[in-house]
């Protein structure tokens, strides 16, 4: 099962890689999500991928009833996975105001703030 | 977009989502649910009904602005942590009420947090979809 | 009094909200804003004190025991940078009454600034890496907005470069999360460090500890993941760049401290002579791309890059002695680059631009403007008695005893030397040469009396920082070389965690 989930970790990484190193920004956003989706699924897999049960200490007991999977990847998870929200909402906001201050999605166009001898500010 | 048979049903469905979105407000802390889905599963009834009946109509359901939402529940979160702080004990110790309540339950400081959550969560994800809604 | 730890958090969280409550309320929100500024700077400066009196402190959040909860930790390290970025909040917040724009203000900018604080204290004082991750993530998500707020051209060119590049270094700060999850079970910084010290370093953990280098490298802008650093911090207004410049990628200098010498010490050793050769690097680039620029906002900003250099040629270094100074060049830095961008900003609300060419003979009309900026020119070049010069010292000095990196310590003072050169360039280009016929300094904008007080006093306050640590360096020089052992020998850290002896 291990490996199945390093390919499938693994793929997910060349994926967003590529995406990212296109020159439109949509493309780069969705190869961020899928890399951050590919940092959480490799969490979940060194976590120990087990089919159990929760892992509760059952009442009396000290510890859980094998077989239980390491809750603590999973909250890890989670906590991810709430702030690649957080981040991609965000990022899907800016893509679009990019889009409509700069009038494309290629990065090549994006050039002002790199040129030497040239008032980029904000004023 | 008006469309009578999602106006007839978000009336029926908007009190029953809502009442379950409180439901897994409060079973969530031993049993899957919690302020983060419960706070999701509100701001999904409340956006639904934005699309059936206008963002202008969700806003005078919803009575307050989200913006309002997120502060009272930054604020009502934060308060979970002080309470402990305030009797010595580290930021968000769990503290409970000594006897149940009916409903409710046994309630402590992780009730008020998930409190928290539900209603930032809510105003977050409605502040997002009314605003984009709105632009178009 | 163990819940003092708690207090850099709780009141950046508490000023945020009360800002958010009162929305519509402008004034209200930056008076607010600044009382929650100087309560923190009071609480950062009572843990600093305490710190000092009692070793190292800690706390686990909720009272769950140590390597399960979140633990929060304050040696000197962390406490005084606390206690640094504490007074950079509140400088910049009264800066911040002159400077910003009403629209940035119904957008939510006292928040917002909250929010970042809030991220920065939690990256300082938390215990444990996943923590780290998080409060790294509520900084980054705070500065996205606050870069991105003004909506212009050049901002949003700015924000997509900043946002891609750091998303990148989250992921990968991810993954090594979890792949060191899956070798050691624990992500409790004393926890791994008591743990890595007892096993020999071989196996995943060298790469875990350049996926982190990676992570940290790009927030902390090393060569050659810098980049987006230059092409992004001079977008925003000043205020905005200036804490940024301050504390974000003083964030990651810091992370890559406290990681490489709590937990990757072996191989930190290991590789030092290619973190060397990185420093020098980043200090050489850094350098060279500011002599290039034209334009005082980018040419502070590749500066920024190459002083970067310096503090991570004190972590490659690996002495005390380079510790300690790298510490107190952090504080240093901070008050100099800081004091110069705010001056900038002076400069760009007096004459309407920042580009060299349009502006000269500013010191006519602004001598105290002029001397601001010179002292803290020359406090960023390295000249005695000002406070570049004793922390500078101690970097060389170091590099020196150890006997075989010559070549860095060349490196370093040649750096100092074009920072030199290219402090008295833009100094002589705004402030000293004839004004420009038809440029900027003609006609001074009007400032009102409120205003330019408003933006003076935080600048005079930050240069007269980097003055009294200059003349008077011995109470903080003895505080840094005394956190730079605590973090060569974390035996009081892990014990203050844990509980028990490593």
């Amino acid at each position: 099962m291990e490996s199945v989930f390093a390919v499938v970790v693994g793929i997910l990484y060349a994926t967003g890689l590529y995406l990212m190193v296109r020159r439109s920004i949509v493309k780069t956003i969705f190869g961020l999500a899928l890399l951050g989706n590919g940092a959480n699924l490799l969490i979940f897999t060194v976590g120990r991928l087990t089919a159990g049960r929760p892992p509760y200490v059952p009442i009396g007991a000290l510890e859980p009833l094998p077989p239980v999977a390491d809750p603590l990847p999973q909250a890890l998870i989670l906590t991810a996975i709430v702030i690649g929200f957080g981040v991609q909402a965000f990022a899907l906001v800016l893509i679009k105001r990019v889009y409509q201050t700069v009038g494309s999605d290629d990065v090549d166009e994006m050039t002002t703030t790199d040129r030497i001898a040239d008032d980029g500010g904000s004023r | 977009m008006s469309s009578i048979i999602l106006s007839t049903t978000i009336r029926l469905l908007l009190p029953l989502l809502l009442l379950f979105s409180v439901f897994l407000l409060l079973r969530g802390h031993n049993e899957p649910g919690g302020g983060f889905v419960g706070g999701l599963v509100a701001a999904a009834a409340i956006s639904l009904y934005a699309l059936a009946e206008g963002v202008a109509a969700a806003h005078r359901i919803l009575i307050v602005n989200p913006r309002q939402l997120i502060a009272s529940g930054l604020l009502v979160a934060l308060s979970s942590g002080v309470i402990p702080l305030m009797t010595g004990r580290p930021f968000q110790s769990g503290l409970w009420l000594p006897y149940s309540l009916p409903v409710l339950g046994h309630v402590g400081t992780p009730l008020l947090f998930d409190l928290g959550v539900y209603l930032l969560v809510a105003g977050m994800a409605l502040l997002i979809v009314l605003s984009l809604m709105e632009e178009e | 009094m163990i819940n003092l730890l708690f207090l850099p958090l709780v009141i950046p969280l508490a000023t945020a909200v009360a800002c958010l409550l009162a929305w519509k309320n402008q004034g209200l929100q930056r008076i607010i804003s600044l009382i929650g500024s100087f309560l923190l700077l009071i609480a950062a400066a009572v843990l600093l004190v305490t710190v000092q009196q009692d070793g190292v402190l800690s706390v686990q959040g909720g009272g769950w025991a140590a390597p399960f909860g979140i633990t929060l930790v304050a040696d000197l390290f962390s406490a005084l940078m606390v206690c640094v970025a504490a007074g950079m909040g509140l400088v910049v917040a009264i800066y911040s009454l002159a400077d910003t724009e009403a629209e940035y203000e119904r957008l939510g900018y006292h928040p917002l600034m909250q929010v970042l604080m809030l991220g920065v204290c939690g990256s300082f004082l938390t215990g444990d890496i996943f923590n780290l991750y998080v409060w790294f993530e509520t900084m980054l998500i705070a500065s996205f907005v606050l870069l991105a707020m003004g909506g212009k051209r050049a901002q949003m060119e700015g924000a997509i470069k900043y946002v891609v590049l750091n998303l990148i270094a989250s992921a990968l700060f991810l993954a090594a999360v979890g792949i060191l999850y899956g070798v050691a079970g624990t992500l409790n910084m004393a926890d791994l460090a008591r743990m890595l010290r007892e096993s020999e370093s071989s196996g995943p953990i060298p790469v875990i500890a350049i996926l982190f280098f990676i992570a940290f490298g790009i927030k902390a802008a090393v060569f050659p993941l810098f980049f987006w650093l230059p092409a992004s911090y001079h977008t925003a207004p000043m205020a905005v760049t200036t804490i940024f410049s301050a504390l974000l990628t003083k964030v990651g200098v810091y992370a890559l401290i406290r990681i490489f010498t709590l937990v990757f010490f072996a191989e930190l050793a290991a590789w030092q002579p290619y973190v060397l050769a990185i420093a020098g690097l980043t200090m050489v680039i850094g350098v060279l791309g500011a002599v290039a620029q034209d334009e005082m906002r980018r040419l502070l900003s590749f500066h920024i890059v190459s002083q970067i250099g310096y503090l991570i040629m004190g972590l490659g270094l690996l002495t005390p002695l380079a510790l300690g100074g790298a510490i107190y060049f952090m504080v240093h830095v901070i008050a100099a680059k800081s004091a110069l961008f705010l001056a900038t900003g002076m400069v760009l609300r007096l004459t309407g631009t920042t580009e060299l060419k349009k502006l000269g003979g500013l010191y006519r009309h602004q001598p105290l403007l002029a001397g601001l900026f010179l002292v803290a020119a020359l406090a960023l070049a390295g000249i005695p008695p000002l406070s570049g010069f004793w922390a500078k010292l101690a970097l060389i000095w170091s590099g020196l005893e150890s006997g075989n990196h010559y070549l860095v310590v060349a490196v370093a003072l040649l750096v100092s030397l074009l920072t030199l050169f290219s402090m008295t360039k833009i100094w002589a280009a705004a402030f000293w040469k004839g004004a420009v016929v038809n440029g900027a300094t003609d006609t001074p904008l009007p400032l009102s009396r409120r205003v330019y007080w408003q933006m003076a006093v935080p600048t005079a306050l930050l240069t007269a920082t980097t003055v009294l640590i200059g003349l008077w360096p011995e109470p903080l020089y003895a505080l840094c070389m005394d956190a730079a052992r605590q973090l060569l020998v974390p035996d009081a850290y892990i014990f203050a965690v844990l509980g028990v002896q490593p």
